[in-house]
């Protein structure tokens, strides 16, 4: 078998392992990035829309080109890519990582390790949904693909379960694709995507949106032929008699959420439960010093952007621990509040680089205000959605009132103001 | 005198916005920047879009290239740009940022390649 030693070894290509991949590079460390695709670049080579980029780059770009201005710094770097490799098995107690290619298996011995596998769809028999199970039924991202890289249309008539950007953005696609899009049910009394995607992806193109409503039974022997809804409660989430409605349709596309995908390091890491993902400190480091982790498999981020940012961290941090050996223990927890869903990073470091605080909020909020501390940092932010990540820049001054304080954990705190 | 609530779509963060339309003057609150009153004024007087797509490949590594407009169209024209999309094909190599179709029905805005699509050895 061979075997081969390096500084950093990246696994997942997507934007936060080629974010992580240039740092390292440029900090003079021998990089090798895995990836299991043919291709880098991960989810945003099948998004083609645009809108990615406006905080990095300042300018609204689409997935493609939003990936190819790192493929080419990769180029640049040095960085060495191989794809068409999947990673079989990350050993922490032996400090190994065994891929499978083309060529067989494979061992690399890196310094530091970078995780950044990205997220996987949650899919449909995960819905528990009764009825027949016949073909015709896929996740948004698999749809996406299909249309966007493989020229193939999945039906004729589409109804979306969910309305996360994935499934908004697909019903667009598939309109203009010639497909019929019935319409998109969203259980929740909100819409799950962001706002701008409900306007631009479904009223411009007369697609209705069915909130507090979902499926509750498919049909169809070989193929879908069918799917019915009901109405349910906004608040206790319990489906309304007497609301069961038939439509006839052949697809059904699914974005119902993404899950972070971490098993091949979950029985040595901790994960958070709420953001079902790695925990991380500041550094992007896991509870485990060899490894650093950042991206969807961190926590579900909504904006590339928040990705590549964190990737960065995650690489600087891990060429930091290749030339020091070391990086500062000192953590603080950062503790959530009622209001606060997803929730990065897990661990605030009291030294080292300014890096930033990412939240969601569990409600609406026209106006709210934000406290971390207590004591630390105070702030009014207007329209808090569910939907969209809240950031909050966490400085080296930050760090310094941290330490006169001497909090035992960070609360992080959003109240509605009326 | 009329009133509009609109989504501003210029950037992520989707910033609910409120208009007063008199005649041909719109007047905007609910937006973080000035970008908002520019999209509010657009969507209420003339909608248009940056419109993104695919186009067929021939001999490529692979079968589709992406491709956006230049510019935002206008709305109504969205349908018909997609035909005429649809009615071609092109030729790898492709490199992003290429024109790909000059003048999109007489708009003025070019439809350009937004990824890298390499001639693939074995022909098709
Ligand atoms: C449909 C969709 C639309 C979006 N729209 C927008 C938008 O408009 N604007 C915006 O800013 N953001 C948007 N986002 C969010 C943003 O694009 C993503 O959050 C970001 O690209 C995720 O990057 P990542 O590196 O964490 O994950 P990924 O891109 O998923 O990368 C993970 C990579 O790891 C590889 N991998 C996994 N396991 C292994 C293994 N065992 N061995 C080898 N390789 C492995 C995968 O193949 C993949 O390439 C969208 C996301 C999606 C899915
Ligand atoms: S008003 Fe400005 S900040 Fe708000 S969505 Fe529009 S562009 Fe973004």
């Amino acid at each position: 078998m061979k075997e081969m030693t390096t500084d950093t070894l990246v696994i997942g290509g997507g934007a936060a392992g080629m974010a992580a991949a240039v740092e390292c590079a440029e900090r003079g460390c021998r990089t090798i990035l895995v990836e299991r695709e043919e291709y880098i670049g991960g989810v945003l080579n099948q998004c083609i829309h645009n809108g990615f980029g406006l905080h990095v780059f300042k300018e609204e770009l689409t997935g493609p080109e939003y990936a190819q201005l790192f493929k080419s710094q990769i180029r640049q770097k040095g960085v060495e890519t191989r794809s068409d490799l999947f990673v079989v098995k990350v050993d922490a107690k032996r400090r190994e990582v065994v891929t499978m290619g083309k060529n067989g298996c494979a061992i690399y011995r890196p310094q530091a390790l970078i995780m950044t596998t990205g997220a996987r769809e949650r899919p449909f028999n995960s819905l528990r949904i009764p009825g027949t199970r016949p073909a015709g039924i896929y996740t948004a991202g698999v749809a996406q693909r299909f249309v966007n890289l493989h020229n193939r249309l999945p039906g004729e008539r589409a109804f979306v379960l969910g309305s996360g950007d994935i499934g908004l953005i697909m019903a667009r696609r598939l309109t203009l694709e010639g497909m019929t899009v019935l319409g998109v049910a969203e259980l929740m009394p909100h819409p799950g995507g962001l706002a701008r995607n409900i306007s631009q992806c479904l009223h411009d193109f007369n697609i209705p949106l069915y909130l507090s409503t979902s499926v509750v039974e498919v049909h169809g022997r070989e193929r879908l032929e069918g799917i019915t809804l009901a109405k349910f409660d906004p608040v206790t989430l319990q489906r309304l008699p007497g609301t069961d409605e038939t439509i006839a349709c052949d697809t059904l596309i699914l974005s119902v959420g993404l899950l972070p995908q971490n098993e091949l390091i979950e029985s040595f890491v901790e994960t958070d439960p709420v953001n079902r993902g790695v925990k991380v400190d500041s550094f992007m480091r896991t509870t485990h010093p060899w490894v650093f982790a950042a991206g969807n498999n961190v926590g579900v981020y909504d904006l590339v952007d928040f990705v590549t940012l964190d990737g960065k961290i995650a690489g600087q941090s891990a060429a930091k621990m290749v030339h020091d050996g070391f990086l500062p223990e000192k953590r603080v927890p950062l503790a959530r509040t009622e209001n606060i869903s997803t929730l990065i990073p897990s661990l605030c470091c009291l030294e080292g680089n300014p890096f930033t605080i990412y939240f969601r909020s569990k409600k609406t909020m026209k106006k709210a205000r934000i406290s971390i501390g207590p004591g630390l940092f105070e702030t009014i932010r207007m329209g808090i959605k569910p939907s969209e990540m809240v950031d909050i820049p966490f400085t080296v001054k930050h760090m310094e009132k941290l330490k006169q304080l001497g909090l035992s954990k960070i609360e992080v705190s959003l109240k509605e103001v009326l | 005198m009329e009133n509009r609530t609109l989504t501003c779509i210029s950037c992520p963060l989707g910033c609910d916005l409120e208009a007063e339309v008199v005649g041909d003057t719109v007047t905007v609150t609910g937006n973080r920047c000035d970008k908002g009153v520019a999209y509010a004024k657009a969507e209420i007087l003339n909608p248009q879009r940056v419109v993104t797509s695919n186009i067929l490949v021939e001999g490529g590594i692979c079968p589709l290239v992406s491709v956006k407009t230049s510019a935002p169209i206008p709305k109504g024209l969205i349908g018909n740009m997609i035909q005429e999309l649809k009615n071609m094909k092109i030729r790898a190599p492709i490199r992003i940022g290429q024109i790909l179709i000059r003048n999109l029905l007489g708009t003025g805005i070019d439809v350009i390649a937004t990824r890298e699509v390499e001639t693939c050895p074995a022909g098709e």
